[in-house]
C-alpha cells in the first residue's frame, strides 16, 4: 500500500478525530467529578464542622453526628422512614403483583385498564399530596363521605392523629407508585415462557399454584428492581410530606429528607443537616451495594 | 405470558378477576374525580355536600382564582423545563454515543461513576450546589434551576442513550469509519435518524422529572422564580384566611395537567422510560 497525499493531509484531522470523543465527554466528566463526587465530599466535610447559618470550616469532629443522635426529632424521622418504607414497599409490591397477575388473564381492554392504573405516576408528589390531603381531611373528606353514605360510626382523622399520620403518607404513596410496580411485573410476566405453564398444568397443578410456585419465583430480578426503586422513592420522600403534613402534627410525620431540609435551610443548622444528608446517603448505599453486587454476579454467571 | 385459559367463557373465577380489576380502577380514579368535582364547586357546595356529591352549580371560579394565583409560576416551570429537557437530552445523546461506540480507556469507569447519579440522594449535594449557584450569580433564577436540572439529569439521559446504542451493531459504524466518515458525520447521518424512540423516551422522562420537581425548586428559587410545584405547595399550605378547596384543587389540576397530557398522548414512551430507568443496564 502506498501512502497517498490524501492520507497525509488527513492525519492532523485524524488526531482531532481521535480526541473528539474525549472532548465531547469532558464536560460531563467534569460535572460528574465535581457536581456529584466533589459535592458529596463537600457535604461530608461540612458535617464535621460547626457550620450553622453560614458554612464555617472549624473542625467539630463527630459533634454534629452526636447532636443528631441526641435529637428526638431525628429518631422520630428515622423510625417513620422504617414504618413508612416498610408499609409502602410491602403494600405496593402486593398490589402491583396481584394486579399484574390478574391483568395477565386475557382481559379485554387490558391496555385501557393498565393506563388507568399507571396515571398517578405521571403526577408530581405535590399534586398527589394535595389531593390526598383533601381526601383525608377530617370532617370534610372521606370521613364525611362514608358517614353520608350511611356508615354512621365512621371516623377517619388520621391526618391529625400523631400516631396514625404516617399511614396517610403510605396511602398516598401507594396510590402513586403501585401502578408502576404492576407495569414492571406485567412486562416480566410477558417474558415468561408459556410452555412452562402448560407443562405444569399437564401435571395437574392449579393456575394460582403455578403462579405462586413457578411463575413468580422466576421473576426474582423484577422483584429486586422493584424493591430497589421503591426503597429509593421512600428514602428520598420529601415532597409528599411537604404537601400533605409538612411533618406535622408537631413533627410526628417527619422523614429524614424533610428533617434535612428544615434543619439545613430553615433552622440554620448546616452542620447537623449535612450529617443527616450523609446518613441518608449511607442508607441508600446500604441497599444499593448488595443489589449491584448481586446484579453483577448474576450477569457473570449468565 | 398470557396464561393459557382453557375456558375463556364466564366462570366464577373470571367474574371475580374482573370484579377486582374494576374495583381497582375505581380506587385509582377516585382522587382524580374528587379533584375535578371539587374544583368546579362553589365553597357553599363544598361545605354542604361531600367529596363525590354533584355540584349544585358548576362554577369556574375556582379555576379562575387558581390561574390568577399560579399562572406566573406555570410560565416559570415552562421556562425551566423546556431548556433543561432539551439540553440534558442533547448531552445525554452525545455521551451515550461516545460511551457505546467510541470507547476509550477509562470511559467504562466514567459510566460506572455516572450511573451512581441515578441513585444519588440529592440532599447530599444541595448545600454545595446552592453555594455554587450563588457564586455564579444564578441563585434564585430560573437559569440556575435549568443548570441544576441539566447537571443532575445527565445520569439518566446518558443511561438511556448508552443502553440504546450498545444494541446497535458495531459493523454499521465501522463501515462508515472506513468510508472516512468522522465522529459527528456518523452521529448525524447514521445514529440520530435511528434514535427517535429513545429520544422520545428521554424527552418524556426528563419532562416529567423536571416539571414535577419540588426539592430543587424549593431550595434554589424564591419568590418570582419559583416553579409551579412550589407555588402549589405554598397555596395549599398557607394558613391565612378561609381555605378555598375549590381553588386548591383547580391549582393542583393545573400543575398536574401538562404531565397527565403527555402521559395520555405518549403513554407508551412514558412506560418504556420508567422501566428503562428501572432496569439498569
Amino acid at each position: 500500500m502506498t501512502t497517498t497525499t490524501a492520507q497525509l493531509r488527513a492525519s492532523p484531522l485524524d488526531a482531532l478525530q481521535r480526541w473528539l470523543p474525549k472532548l465531547v465527554l469532558a464536560p460531563s466528566m467534569f460535572i460528574v467529578l465535581v457536581g456529584f463526587y466533589g459535592y458529596i465530599l463537600w457535604t461530608f466535610v461540612l458535617s464535621f464542622t460547626t457550620s450553622t447559618f453560614l458554612p464555617t470550616y472549624k473542625w467539630a469532629g463527630l459533634a454534629q453526628y452526636a447532636r443528631l443522635f441526641d435529637n428526638d426529632r431525628w429518631w422520630v424521622a428515622s423510625k417513620n422512614l422504617l414504618l413508612f418504607g416498610g408499609l409502602f414497599i410491602g403494600i405496593s409490591l402486593a398490589i402491583g403483583v396481584l394486579l399484574a397477575v390478574l391483568l395477565d388473564q386475557r382481559i379485554r381492554r387490558e391496555g385501557f385498564i393498565r393506563t388507568l392504573y399507571l396515571y398517578p405516576m405521571a403526577l408530581s408528589m405535590i399534586v398527589t399530596g394535595t389531593a390526598w390531603k383533601w381526601l383525608l381531611n377530617p370532617g370534610m373528606g372521606l370521613d364525611k363521605l362514608l358517614r353520608d353514605w350511611g356508615w354512621e360510626g365512621f371516623r377517619l382523622d388520621w391526618l391529625i392523629d400523631p400516631d396514625r399520620v404516617v399511614y396517610c403518607l403510605v396511602i398516598a404513596a401507594v396510590w402513586q407508585a403501585s401502578g408502576f410496580i404492576m407495569a414492571m411485573f406485567l412486562a416480566g410476566l410477558r417474558g415468561v415462557d408459556p410452555s412452562i405453564i402448560r407443562a405444569a398444568q399437564m401435571d395437574g397443578a392449579s393456575l394460582p399454584r403455578i403462579y405462586w410456585t413457578v411463575v413468580l419465583p422466576s421473576l426474582r430480578p423484577v422483584f429486586f428492581s422493584a424493591l430497589m426503586i421503591l426503597s429509593h422513592i421512600a428514602i428520598k420522600s420529601f415532597d409528599l410530606v411537604a404537601a400533605m403534613t409538612a411533618g406535622g402534627p408537631g413533627y410526628s410525620s417527619d422523614l429524614p429528607a424533610m428533617f434535612m431540609y428544615s434543619f439545613t435551610f430553615s433552622r440554620g443548622q448546616m452542620g447537623m443537616g449535612s450529617a443527616s444528608a450523609i446518613l441518608m446517603l449511607g442508607a441508600i448505599l446500604a441497599i444499593l451495594v448488595p443489589y449491584l453486587y448481586s446484579e453483577l454476579r448474576s450477569k457473570r454467571h449468565a | 405470558m398470557h396464561s393459557p385459559a382453557d375456558k375463556p367463557a364466564l366462570s366464577l373465577s373470571r367474574i371475580a378477576i374482573h370484579a377486582v380489576l374494576l374495583i381497582a380502577v375505581l380506587l385509582y380514579l377516585v382522587p382524580l374525580v374528587v379533584m375535578l368535582l371539587t374544583s368546579f364547586k362553589t365553597p357553599e357546595d363544598i361545605s354542604t355536600g361531600n367529596l363525590l356529591s354533584w355540584p349544585t352549580v358548576v362554577s369556574g371560579i375556582g379555576w379562575v382564582k387558581a390561574w390568577g394565583t399560579v399562572n406566573g409560576y406555570f410560565w416559570n416551570s415552562i421556562l425551566i423545563t423546556v431548556p433543561a429537557v432539551l439540553i440534558s437530552t442533547a448531552i445525554g445523546a452525545l455521551n451515550g454515543y461516545v460511551l457505546s461506540m467510541w470507547r476509550f480507556r477509562g470511559s467504562q469507569l466514567f459510566f460506572g461513576l455516572l450511573l451512581f447519579g441515578c441513585f444519588l440522594p440529592f440532599q447530599t449535594v444541595l448545600l454545595p450546589a446552592s453555594f455554587t449557584l450563588g457564586k455564579l450569580g444564578l441563585a434564585s433564577t430560573t437559569s440556575g434551576l435549568v443548570l441544576v436540572h441539566v447537571v443532575y439529569g445527565l445520569a439518566f439521559t446518558t443511561l438511556f442513550f448508552r443502553n440504546f446504542y450498545v444494541s446497535i451493531p458495531d459493523a454499521l459504524v465501522k463501515a462508515a469509519r472506513l468510508d472516512g466518515a468522522g465522529f459527528f458525520t456518523i452521529f448525524r447521518r447514521i445514529i440520530l435518524p435511528m434514535s427517535t424512540p429513545i429520544i422520545m423516551v428521554c424527552l418524556i422522562w426528563q419532562f416529567t422529572q423536571i416539571w414535577n420537581d419540588f426539592l430543587f425548586g424549593v431550595v434554589f428559587s424564591s419568590g418570582d422564580s419559583q416553579p409551579i410545584t412550589v407555588a402549589l405547595n405554598n397555596l395549599v399550605n398557607t394558613s391565612t384566611g378561609a381555605k378555598e378547596y375549590n381553588v386548591d384543587m383547580a391549582a393542583a389540576m393545573i400543575a398536574g395537567l401538562p404531565t397527565l397530557l403527555v402521559y395520555v398522548v405518549a403513554g407508551k414512551y412514558f412506560v418504556r422510560g420508567l422501566t428503562a430507568g428501572a432496569v439498569k443496564g
